[in-house]
């Protein structure tokens, strides 16, 4: 578990340092499923029943790190969303999508 | 004695004032009347502590400030604050006098230049009676500070600026290696406080870091004061108005310097390190300054060298005498102590006859409009007072009777007399090359006195190259410059009283163990003793060089500009601009892909040494579950989706692969027990990959990226690397378990919140703020996202609107 976080980032953050905006975008996301799974493993992976009370498990898994995700998932959510838009905007509007064009552009 | 604080802090509270005054009253008052009252009331307030400064009683005053950092505004008044205090507020007074009818009140912004004025003032006089170090050195800086604002007064000229940097950076230069001295001698002995130190005097000469801490103090006393080789700011500092340099540049900051080296005195003295190093550095700037000065052509410029040699003069007395601390008994000090006497002797005729040759050369400047000696000359006839006043001012500066110069000039020769006779730190074998170098320093002196004297009036008078006419300057004007000439002379035949009240009290603080029995003969006749020799020597020389003037001065011609301290100062300023430069250009690109590579790298560093340097790597797999048959295959999957995205050619395989990577972590989800996360995450993947897929349309075709291979390889490593760790991160993270988790708190939802469901309890109720401000971060960026859609028809492509 804990090597596919790892591989997940290496992909990620490779994604991240090429030049092409929408690779940036996927990275970001491959890299969000990554910090989710990491939370999760860090929490134990100890299996148990799903944490609601009144199913008659003996015990649950641990809830705290699913709380985390879950609000991690929905802002990895809103951040690739703006991105993505942006990033088409940037292409609308400068008629690139490479990184290194882009750059400069403020000196304008 | 209650009333010291407050009238001590007058200059600081009437700066506050000065906008005011000067918004309202500047058409009618000139802004320096008002400001006048504040040196007066000081000097009238600090001559009231005469008496008991002359029966050698001292006050402490203390106010607390920080008392939890032992930082107090603790006051000492004694023989040498008090001659420094006078000084100032003397000086001050006749400065502002002067400066009212130097500056006009429609032409200058005067407001700025007293609340700069004052706010120097009253940090000088905080400088010279505090007894804490710490607030010793905040008034160090301020009359740093206030100093680069005065200089840079005529800001629009290219020249001020330069001039206010350049003597900004090197004091303030000084000024942080004086703190890491006193930060030092603060180790030494445990307290802040001057007086406490001096009372472990002896402890501190045997520590190991004495000599760095000696050094690093001297290095901020140099710097102020303008020894050599810090000395090339003041030259340059005297483009500020003339007034400032009067007050400044000759009479008190450049004297702060030599305050801290006659206060230390009693802690470092006594050894040969701050004897050599004292008096050798005063001893090279005496005739480096005098050398200087008499080639020089504009007053001002040659007024700022022959300060830097009667610096270097001061300094070398101080060092001198500091010798009398090595002797045990008292007789045998006494006879060095005569330096130290000649020292604040020589500093406060220094104050009073170069304050009067700055303000006769304003005078010059303001009435002629230039102050170049080539075009001056003949001026006698035209400005017969200021004639009187120069007179006055220069014979003093050449040591000539009767003046007050003569006196000190005097002991100045006995003094090195007398240590060339000393038996102590080599000086039988550099006595007497001092005694010469000193007695040619005073030649020199002799011949740039001459010059400023008789190339200015006397000789033909050169009217037709000037721009305005010349005539004697007003009244006004003429009164600070007259008080000083009156000293200047006043000193010679009532010295007794001023040694008696001033000058004694003051060289007993500096040499408190010599406490009684300074008992200074001055006179100013002693029979045809050798000091009186070398006067007559120094004025015969002197006279002769001057004659002969122009056939040495070619000698300056050989030095190589080059090697001037100056040109090094602005090669150094130039390579270190450069260097910066350079450095920052080369890590600062631009590119985003750079900077993040800086970020990562560091984040693998730190990260990677940090849990090997904690021992924090731990792989302890006896918690972990076993795989089952699906994890393992949901892991197989995931990985290659995220490896077939890293590969893909299109785009659309990438964005497809990484909705399928979404999905099997959802599966994940469900495999840990996880239905709330596996709910979101499903909803959330659709939604984005709908997203991905409705935007990459507009988006261009993934292209094969042109990365030389060795950024390719760079990216690699970095990326590995920060996989490395994360997965080494989550590993250690199951192995260690410093405590429970806090889990099980969460677990009583259903009594707490009324929630079966625990994840939905945490992130409604028992982080409900947490959520909400998720929702906040959601809608933000559904607004940017709805607003980058629309701009785009708002934008700059009319025509797409239409």
């Amino acid at each position: 578990m804990s090597i596919v976080v790892g591989i997940l980032f290496a992909i990620g953050t490779y994604l991240i340092l090429s030049k092409t905006l929408l690779r940036i975008i996927l990275g970001t996301s491959i890299i969000g499923h990554g910090v989710n799974l990491l939370i999760l493993t860090m929490g134990g992976l100890k299996k148990g029943g799903p944490p609601i009370i009144g199913l008659n498990t003996q015990y649950f898994t641990d809830p705290l790190p699913q709380a985390l995700i879950l609000t991690a998932i929905v802002i990895n959510f809103a951040t690739t969303a703006l991105l993505l838009v942006l990033s088409y905007r940037a292409y609308a509007v400068v008629g690139t999508d490479n990184v290194e064009q882009l750059r400069g552009l403020e000196d304008e | 004695m209650s009333w010291f604080y407050p009238i001590m802090s007058t200059p600081f509270l009437s700066a506050l004032l000065v906008p005011l005054l000067y918004k309202r009253f500047n058409s009618r008052i000139h802004t320096g009347w008002f400001i006048l009252l504040v040196p007066l009331t000081i000097f009238c307030h600090l001559l009231s502590y005469v008496r008991m400064i002359a029966f050698r009683k001292t006050f402490n005053l203390t106010l607390p400030w920080i008392p939890s950092y032992g930082i107090n505004l603790t006051v000492n008044i004694d023989g040498l604050s008090f001659i420094f205090g006078l000084i100032i507020a003397g000086m001050g007074f006749l400065v502002v006098l002067y400066s009212i009818y130097y500056m006009s009140r429609h032409k200058e912004a005067l407001d700025n230049f007293y609340i700069y004025l004052l706010l120097f003032m009253g940090s000088m006089l905080g400088l010279v009676f505090v007894d804490n170090i710490l607030v010793l050195y905040l008034f160090w800086e301020l009359t740093s500070i206030s100093s680069f604002l005065l200089i840079a007064f005529w800001f629009e000229r290219q020249n001020s600026r330069a001039a206010a940097g350049k003597s900004l950076l090197i004091t303030i230069f000084g000024g942080l290696s004086m703190l890491a001295g006193f930060l030092l001698l603060h180790i030494i002995t445990d307290t802040y406080s001057i007086g406490a130190m001096m009372s472990q005097a002896e402890m501190i000469r045997s520590h190991s870091l004495f000599i760095p801490a000696m050094i690093l103090i001297l290095i901020g006393a140099f710097t102020k004061s303008a020894q050599f080789p810090f000395s090339i700011w003041l030259p340059a500092a005297m483009e500020a108005p003339t007034p400032v340099s009067a007050y400044l540049h000759s009479a008190t900051m450049v004297k702060a310097g030599i305050y801290l080296v006659a206060r230390f005195t009693i802690i470092f003295g006594g050894t040969s390190e701050w004897f050599w190093l004292v008096s050798g550095a005063g001893l090279i700037t005496l005739l480096y300054g005098s050398i200087s000065a008499v080639k020089q052509t504009d007053l001002k410029t040659l007024l700022a060298y022959s300060t830097i040699s009667q610096l270097g003069l001061i300094m070398t007395l101080l060092g001198l005498g500091s010798a009398a601390l090595y002797f045990d008994s008292i007789q045998e000090g006494a006879i060095y102590a005569i330096a130290t006497f000649a020292a604040i002797f020589h500093m406060l005729n220094h104050s009073t006859f170069k304050g009067c040759l700055f303000m006769v050369v304003g005078i010059i400047d303001y009435e002629l409009g230039t102050r170049d000696i080539k075009r001056l000359g003949g001026l006698f006839h035209l400005m017969p007072i200021s004639f009187l006043l120069t007179l006055a001012g220069s014979l003093a500066m050449a040591g000539f009777p009767p003046f007050n110069g003569f006196l000190s000039k005097e002991l100045f020769f006995a003094a090195l007399l007398n240590a060339a006779q000393m038996p102590i730190f080599n000086m039988p074998y550099w006595g007497t090359i001092l005694a010469f170098l000193a007695w040619f320093a005073s030649v020199l002196t002799f011949v740039y006195c001459l010059t400023i004297l008789l190339k200015t009036f006397m000789g033909r008078a050169r009217g037709h190259k000037l721009k305005k006419k010349p005539r004697e300057a007003s009244m006004g004007m003429l009164i600070s410059p007259f008080i000083l000439a009156a000293l200047v002379i006043g000193i010679f035949f009532y010295h007794q009283v001023f040694s008696q009240y001033l000058l004694i009290p003051a060289g007993e603080a500096v040499l408190p163990t010599l406490s009684g029995s300074m008992h200074i003969e001055v006179k100013a006749w002693h029979g045809f003793s050798t000091e009186l020799l070398m006067t007559l020597g120094v004025i015969a020389a002197g006279i002769l060089l001057y004659i002969t003037m122009s056939q040495w001065l070619r000698i300056y011609n050989y030095y190589p500009m080059g090697l001037t301290l100056n040109s090094l100062y602005e090669l150094f300023m130039e390579k270190l601009e450069g260097g910066s430069l350079a450095i920052t250009k080369g890590f600062m690109t631009g590119s985003v892909r750079h900077y993040l590579l800086y970020i990562l790298t560091f984040i693998i560093l730190v990260m990677g040494a940090a849990m090997l340097l904690l021992k924090g790597i731990s792989f302890d797999s006896s918690q972990d579950a076993v795989v089952s048959f699906y994890e393992l295959a949901l892991l197989l999957g995931m990985i290659a989706t995220a490896v077939t995205v890293l590969l893909a050619g299109a785009r659309l395989t990438a964005v497809i692969a990484v909705g399928a990577l979404g999905f099997l972590v959802v599966f994940f989800f469900v495999l840990f027990r996880a239905p709330d996360l596996a709910l979101t995450q499903l909803v959330v993947e659709t939604v984005t990959t709908v997203l991905f897929l409705l935007c990459f349309y507009h988006l261009p075709q993934l292209r094969k990226e042109s990365i030389p291979i060795g950024s390719k390889a760079v990216n690699a490593v970095v990326s590995v690397g920060v996989g490395m760790i994360m997965a080494v991160v989550a590993l250690s993270a199951n192995g260690l378990r410093s405590f429970a988790p806090i889990s099980s708190y969460y677990e009583n939802a259903y009594v707490l919140a009324g929630a079966k469901n625990i994840v939905n309890a945490i992130l409604v109720d028992f982080r409900g703020f947490d959520t909400m401000l998720e929702i906040l971060v959601l809608t933000l960026a559904g607004l940017g996202v709805y607003t980058l859609i629309k701009l785009r028809w708002a934008g700059g492509k009319e025509d797409e609107a239409a």
